[in-house]
């Protein structure tokens, strides 16, 4: 069972490398990578170090090209698959069609991954895909448990699964929230709430954050004021304000680990390219402890308080939940 | 251009709907969308009564298209999904690349849905090939994109190869979840949610607490806040779109249709203050411009 750790920089690969990751997964400056923000992220001469890095720790790359390519800009994303091809990534992650029958097609010995940006929740969509070659499935984080058991059972291909980090409530690449509010969405232009268009402001009701001038929260002096995602505001609902769509907290499965780890589940993504190099180097560490100890001995298994603080306290909110995999959460 | 009217998106009352399919009948639509997109628990006409009233609409004249269901997770979802593909007689609006699969594997031709992620020029081509009759574009997307994705599609010669349609009209389907934000706003489980959405015909607005709407929660589905109306942008779609949607929220919204109509050369402008048509110009999909 690979563990799979986000690379947001060259300080975050090697980070991530360095406490255990059998393979990172990263992407370009630019909006062919749906992490696309601002000081994040991968030029050429930063990639060929990562990778290199990387290979001699015998970790794998993994390049994330997975944002949709534009009609009249089709050209850059099918210039950073060859890019990711040349300088010897080990996989190419991908959702658009486009840019999967490119690769496929052009560089077919490249192992190709279906990004969770296309969003392939059943059998009959994972053979849909299936043509352009993928050998791996990112599942999108809406399934319950058993319902990713089911699929597994469906289909041959390779599955992989988040296991730790910030949580998507919707299902990824279908969420066009931020382009509502925004203008630019994950699918567009790779980012989600974008920072340019967040604003604070200290008020007499509170600390107020905005986004492209819409009031997604308002803190007390005694609350940790979060980063505005507009799917995580506070909102009203007939005179009722709450967390309306989803409360600021991050998922973590580690107590489903010995489940996933006898289904077959090939890989556990860790989320958080956009997190610190320290926040790498912390969750790689306790996941790296935490997959060890699944290996050795699935049925003994047991989960570590140590583990779970470490991971509360690396949190959104400093709080976790098991997410869609538990129907109760749905 | 034609005039489609799209699927019910909420979750109605049986008799409400067939009310409202009367009168649909008898509207100017030229295209009529039929089924349940959202949430397979919404079963106030099954598969059958569904192709039923898609009969009858048909013999009115009116080509009907059935949508299918756009998250599935379930192995009885899937199930279900093959039996709408499966239905011999009218053509399915795919909304999740699985419905591709199960109609293009049989050589079925299809509706691609605006939730499908169909961005590009080559993502048409691959379509086309699969069997695409007509591409309903993601709700997101502005006349720019369209215009350079139709230059695209000159140059690899499949312009014109198959239908573009667009939302003109009613509330945007932005985002599908696992959870159920109806039922949770209702502090019920999504497994016990006794079907609550069909005590909101038109969804529960979420509002920011400067009371403005922002979004309209409908089962699993994240609608846009404000409804979306293109009226005003009709007399430069001629020449990039085929077909042009209004989506229901009440048997009132048939009167758009009208109204489009009346407007399709810019003949019959129509005040629009309320709305949002940002998307379309290329800024936020909230906003509204003119």
């Amino acid at each position: 069972m690979e563990l799979l750790a986000p690379a947001g920089s060259l300080a975050a690969l090697k980070a991530a490398v360095d406490e255990g990751a059998n393979a990172v997964y990263l992407g370009f400056k630019d909006d062919t990578n749906a992490r696309h923000f601002a000081g994040l992220n991968f030029n050429e001469r930063q990639l060929n170090q990562g990778v290199q890095y990387a290979h001699n720790k015998n970790a794998h790359v993994h390049v994330a090209i997975n944002t949709f390519a534009h009609p009249d800009r089709a050209q850059v994303w099918f210039d950073s698959v060859k890019h990711a091809h040349d300088i010897g990534a080990d996989v190419l992650i991908a959702s658009n069609i486009a840019v999967l029958e490119y690769a496929a097609t052009h560089y077919p010995n490249l192992e190709l991954h279906l990004s969770v940006q296309a969003s392939a929740t059943n059998a009959a969509a994972i053979n849909f895909f299936k043509p352009f070659g993928i050998k791996r499935v990112v599942l999108p984080r809406v399934l319950s448990y058993q319902q990713v058991a089911n699929l597994k059972k469906d289909t041959e291909l390779d599955l992989e699964v988040f296991a730790y980090g910030s949580l998507c409530i919707m299902a990824e690449g279908r969420c066009y929230l931020s382009s509502y509010m925004t203008g630019e969405s994950p699918n567009t232009v790779g980012a989600c709430s974008p920072a340019k268009y967040v604003r604070w402001s200290e008020t007499e009701q509170g600390l107020e954050s905005r986004l492209n001038d819409v009031l997604i929260d308002r803190f007390n002096d005694d609350e940790k004021a979060g980063y505005p995602t507009l799917c995580k505001g506070r909102f009203e609902v007939d005179g009722n304000l709450s967390h309306a769509l989803e409360e600021p907290t991050s998922l973590n499965t580690l107590e489903l680990l010995p489940e996933l780890y006898k289904l077959g589940i090939c890989s556990l993504k860790i989320e958080g390219r956009q997190r610190s190099p320290a926040y790498t180097r912390q969750v790689t560490r306790v996941w790296r402890q935490a997959i060890d100890a699944v290996m050795k001995d699935a049925d003994g298994f047991k989960t570590q308080d140590s583990w779970n603080k470490q991971l509360a306290l690396l949190s959104e909110g400093s709080q976790t939940t098991l997410g869609a995999y538990a129907r109760s959460w749905q | 251009m034609k005039l489609s009217l799209g699927n019910v998106l909420f979750f109605w009352p049986k008799d409400t709907l067939l009310d409202f399919y009367q009168h649909a009948k008898t509207s100017i639509a030229d295209t009529i969308y039929i089924g349940e997109s959202v949430c397979s628990k919404r079963r106030e006409l099954n598969l059958n009564q569904w192709l039923e009233l898609g009969h009858d609409l048909s013999q009115c004249g009116k080509q009907v298209v059935l949508s299918s269901l756009a998250l599935l997770e379930a192995k009885s979802e899937l199930a279900v999904l093959k039996k709408v593909c499966d239905n011999g007689d009218f053509l399915v609006e795919t909304n999740d690349f699985g419905a591709v699969e199960l109609l293009s594997s049989k050589n079925i031709p299809f509706v691609a849905g605006a939730a499908l992620n169909v961005y590009n020029q080559h993502d048409l081509n691959y379509l086309y090939k699969k069997g695409m009759q007509r591409w309903v574009a993601p709700v997101e997307l502005s006349k720019d994109w369209l215009m350079k994705t139709v230059e695209g599609c000159q140059e690899l010669n499949i312009h014109k190869k198959f239908e573009i349609e667009v939302f003109g009209y009613g509330h945007l389907p932005l985002a599908y979840a696992a959870r159920c934000f109806t039922a949770r706003s209702e502090d019920r489980p999504k497994d016990q949610c006794n079907l609550c959405c069909i005590n909101y015909p038109q969804g529960r607005d979420i509002n920011s607490q400067e009371d403005e709407t922002l979004f309209v929660m409908n089962g699993i589905q994240t609608l846009s806040g404000k409804a979306q109306n293109l009226i005003n942008d009709l007399p430069h779609m001629q020449d990039l779109v085929d077909v042009v949607r209004i989506n229901p929220n009440s048997v009132e919204s048939l009167t758009w249709l009208t109204l489009f109509k009346q407007n399709m050369q810019g003949n019959a402008p129509l005040s629009t203050a309320g709305y949002c048509n940002g998307y379309w110009h290329k800024i936020s999909g909230m906003a509204l411009v003119g």
